[in-house]
């Protein structure tokens, strides 16, 4: 069987944000349009379609929704294969993976990935215990532990073990507020300052309310077509070059190490190998922030700085607009949002933009090679996805 | 209700019943099948034991953004402790102040109510962790 | 062969509330309502204690004095109690499998308003004496609430303690029992009510002092026995006052009634009230102590045993565990509408 490469046609995606007018559905076909608009292609030309999507069966009672996307995408007549895809948070940046083998291997020629997520639709509670869902049922949430509260004991050993401080968790969240005031898609696009970090009401401590990304509503999607196919549709492709996915223990407790998510070392390494490339070629990374504390420890896992590090080099800037290593120039899912099953796919939509020379104000200059890291629940899984320009 | 699946795990839940490896001897909570490290060497040589309920705190967070089945112990420290035996377990620390909680304390284990499904229906018992003596 | 007591264990929350802090909400002089109660603290259970917890730490504790007692020896366990968390499946067969003494054995929960635990005791003693069981064990559980602004609110506390009973490895033996029971109705609660009520005065001569009495009576005939042939004196404890007055009506003398009188600083914890008395005794006694204990439950009745600490006493860890002492000093004092929230008296939103 030959591998063929995988490329991006297309990209498209929603407005992030409390969106009361749009119901789940409308979401998850404007994103794919766009991006078939995009790409330019007909409906007859899509093979397949993957959709990353967290809890719709919780958020809306809906499953079954790749059957759903693919029908008010009005690809009825078409009878295309779809596939839904679940693992938390990393549900998309899977679907990608999942949709770039179909090409890989021949299967199909196109697919359209997307990610939506509809969480607005319940009240905040709900909504919070339904993230909670990732967790360990029996053994992490029936005992009182919440979303928050395991990231934040993670933190906690963070700053008891590499002596981390509060400070340095805002500066992820001011750096992320900072780039989505940039974004004119972002759910927030205004900056913030440490001192409201620090000040906000607290969720589990050291987290406080900016510490979290948002509850959010949105969209995004992908047109991946197989690489030697993808010059008949635009000028400039941008290749998925390598992926790592990796799982870890479900539950923080059984970790190695509290400080590390051995998922994404792994997913990353996974990754790098199959690109052939090492972190020092990557200069631009959208990077799981569900909380700040997800990207201080990311940034250390992925080898961008050495473990403990995390937070002295945001606090230094290393990670800011166009400086050593551009970190979530969308504004991150603090500040762009964190509709759950969209991220994935939104943040590859980031990375093409960036590496198209697309991203407008938040341009990162020279940017040839991407990267974005997704992690699934508090860190049971990730998936790391290396782009670079051409074909 | 989730009636049979609360009920299945109270042998562990009240009684702290865990499985030690026959090849490695390293204690899983709760217990398992299979042994993470030993694979199948470890399958049909997995031993029950059950464990002290003594052990430290390694990590915390005191929880104010609370479900509704905890509503009424909010603020709540909620955190990881590493049993004696080996094994990290995660659960609430009650009977101190959430300023007095602090990585490195040494806890016990207390009968706890859990939470209950509502006003009508089953009420759910299970471990929390107390200032060890 | 006489049958008695094995082990013991008790939980008391650590939780209290002062009778001024609540006299304060209801316009009352709290502090001058404790004074002529003689109560300074009742006893408060958190939110996520009820009967069952506090019986099972009360079991656990129990068993954990003596080490030597199988669980599986245990073949049946009754828990009393007035404010069971379930008014349909019992708090013994969670205490059963807490204690690893389930399945071959049997188990049921009693109700007697305030003697449902010393009524658990004599059943014990039947079932161990007639050689049905080895041991059996009797809980005393409550976390009876008083109705809002109503006197018993300040005195209805929660605290449990649990009794191994058996005819060997005893640390004391009840040589004696008797009971004097009547329908007496001084306080009650229907089905589906959340506070009891009560007939005020009526509590009093024809209901406590009534039975205490008689019964004290009727087991100083029994045993052939007076006033000063005890060490200690432990009768149930409503408030600081009835327990006294009884005793000093009896004959008894403060220095014996001292010990067992923990009414004054946790409230009265209903079932396990004269129970509780009873393990602050058993914590210090020597062997050859004797012990007069006569408890009461509305509805009414009195169960009386004559107890003699025996060698056995020595033989067990006292100190396993706090003890009774320690768990009465250990405390964290609530206002009024912390108290309130951990008592269920304010109204949540439904679903």
């Amino acid at each position: 069987m030959n591998v063929r490469g995988v490329s991006v046609i297309g990209i498209g995606e929603t407005q992030f944000g409390e969106l009361w007018d749009k119901s789940f559905r409308e979401l998850g076909i404007e994103a794919g349009l766009r991006a078939m608009q995009e790409a330019k292609i007909a409906a007859e030309s899509v093979d397949a379609i993957y959709v990353g999507n967290m809890s719709a069966g919780k958020f809306i009672d809906q499953e079954h929704v790749a059957c759903l996307v693919a029908d008010y995408s009005g690809l009825v007549d078409q009878h295309l294969p779809t596939v839904r895809v679940e693992g938390g948070g990393a549900c998309s940046a899977i679907a990608i993976h999942q949709a770039a083998m179909a090409i890989a291997s021949g299967v199909h020629d196109i697919v359209v990935v997307g990610g939506a997520e509809k969480m607005t639709d319940v009240g905040d509670v709900e909504a919070n215990a339904i993230l909670s869902s990732t967790t360990d049922q029996e053994w992490e949430s029936v005992f009182g532990a919440t979303f928050a509260g395991l990231y934040a004991m993670m933190a906690r050993r963070h700053m008891f073990e590499h002596g981390t401080t509060r400070e340095q968790l805002a500066a992820v969240a001011v750096k992320n507020h900072k780039n989505g005031s940039l974004n004119p898609n972002a759910q927030f696009q205004k900056e913030i300052t440490t001192e409201m970090v620090l000040q906000a009401p607290r969720v589990a401590e050291p987290l406080g309310l900016f510490d979290c990304a948002p509850l959010s509503d949105g969209a995004a999607a992908l047109v991946l077509c197989a690489s030697d196919k993808a010059r008949k549709f635009t000028d400039t492709p941008i290749s998925l070059i390598g992926t790592g996915h990796a799982t870890d223990f479900l539950a923080v407790h059984d970790r190695r190490d509290l400080t590390t998510m051995d998922a994404t070392v792994i997913a990353g390494k996974r990754a790098f190998h199959a690109a052939g490339k090492t972190p020092n070629d990557v200069k631009v990374a959208e990077v799981h922030d569900n909380f700040t504390i997800s990207e201080i420890m990311s940034i250390e896992d992925l080898r961008f700085v050495p473990k403990g590090k995390g937070g002295y080099a945001t606090e230094d800037g290393e990670t800011a607009l166009n400086a050593r290593i551009s970190v979530n120039t969308s504004g991150g899912l603090k500040a762009r949002g964190y509709p759950v099953g969209a991220t994935g796919v939104a943040q590859a939509v980031e990375i093409v933009r960036q590496l198209r020379g697309e991203a407008g104000k938040r341009q990162v200059a020279g940017a040839e090679v991407g990267l974005t890291h997704t992690l699934g629940g508090t860190g049971g899984t990730a998936v790391v996805h290396l782009f670079a320009r051409g074909d | 209700m989730a009636i049979p699946r609360f009920w299945r795990e109270i042998p562990s839940r009240y009684n702290l019943v865990a499985s030690k490896c026959g090849n490695c001897a390293t204690v899983d909570f709760p217990p398992r099948e299979v042994c993470p490290r030993c694979g199948r060497k470890s399958m049909g040589n997995m031993e029950r034991v059950k464990l002290s309920g003594r052990g430290q705190v390694v990590t915390y967070s005191i929880i104010h953004d609370a479900p509704k089945e905890f509503e009424m112990m909010k603020p709540y420290a909620l955190a990881i402790v590493q049993m004696d035996e080996g094994v990290r377990m995660t659960s609430q620390i009650v009977d101190c102040e959430n300023a007095e909680v602090k990585i490195g304390m040494r806890v016990e284990t207390a009968f706890r109510r859990l939470g209950a499904e509502g006003e009508a229906g089953i009420i759910h018992y299970g471990y929390k962790f107390r200032p060890e003596g | 062969m006489k049958a008695g007591i094995v082990t013991y264990g008790a939980y008391v929350p650590r939780y209290r509330i002062t009778p001024k802090e609540i006299g304060a909400v209801w316009g009352v002089d709290g502090e001058a309502m404790g004074k002529s109660l003689n109560i300074r603290a009742k006893s408060v259970p958190g939110p996520d204690e009820d009967v069952i917890t506090m019986s099972v730490e009360a079991a656990r504790t129990a068993l954990k004095k003596a080490p030597g007692i199988s669980p599986k020896d245990v073949g049946a366990i009754y828990v009393g109690s007035e404010s069971h968390p379930y008014a349909v499946k019992p708090s013994a067969t969670i205490v059963a499998e807490a204690i690893e003494a389930a399945p071959v054995m049997t188990a049921a929960d009693f109700e007697f308003a305030c003697k449902a635990g010393t009524a658990a005791i004599q059943t014990t003693m039947g079932l161990t004496l007639s050689d049905m069981y080895k041991y059996g064990m009797a809980v005393g559980s409550d976390t009876s609430q008083g109705a809002p602004g109503d006197a018993l609110e300040y005195s209805a506390s929660a605290g449990a303690a649990a009794f191994v009973i058996g005819k060997d490895h005893l640390i004391a033996s009840i040589d004696h029992t008797i009971s004097y029971t009547t329908d007496t109705p001084d306080f009650w609660r229907r089905e589906g009510q959340a506070y009891p009520s009560h007939g005020g005065r009526f509590t009093g001569e024809p209901a406590y002092f009534k039975h205490v009495l008689s019964c004290a009576s009727l087991l100083f005939k029994r045993a052939g026995t007076r006033p000063e042939d005890y060490d200690y004196a432990v009768f149930h404890q409503p408030n600081g006052k009835f327990p006294v007055r009884a005793g000093k009506t009896l004959g008894f003398k403060d220095e014996q009634m001292d010990t067992g009188l923990l009414v004054r600083e946790i409230g009265n914890t209903y079932s396990a009230a004269i129970m509780v008395g009873l393990c602050a005794i058993l914590d210090i006694a020597k062997p050859g102590n004797r012990i007069f204990a006569v408890g009461y439950g509305s509805g009414a009745g009195s169960d009386g045993f004559d107890i003699t600490v025996t060698e056995g006493v020595d033989a067990i860890d006292r100190r396993s565990g706090r003890t009774m002492r320690q768990m009465v000093e250990d405390t964290k004092f609530l206002n009024y509408a912390t108290y309130a929230k951990f008592r269920g008296k304010i109204r949540m939103r439904e679903g």
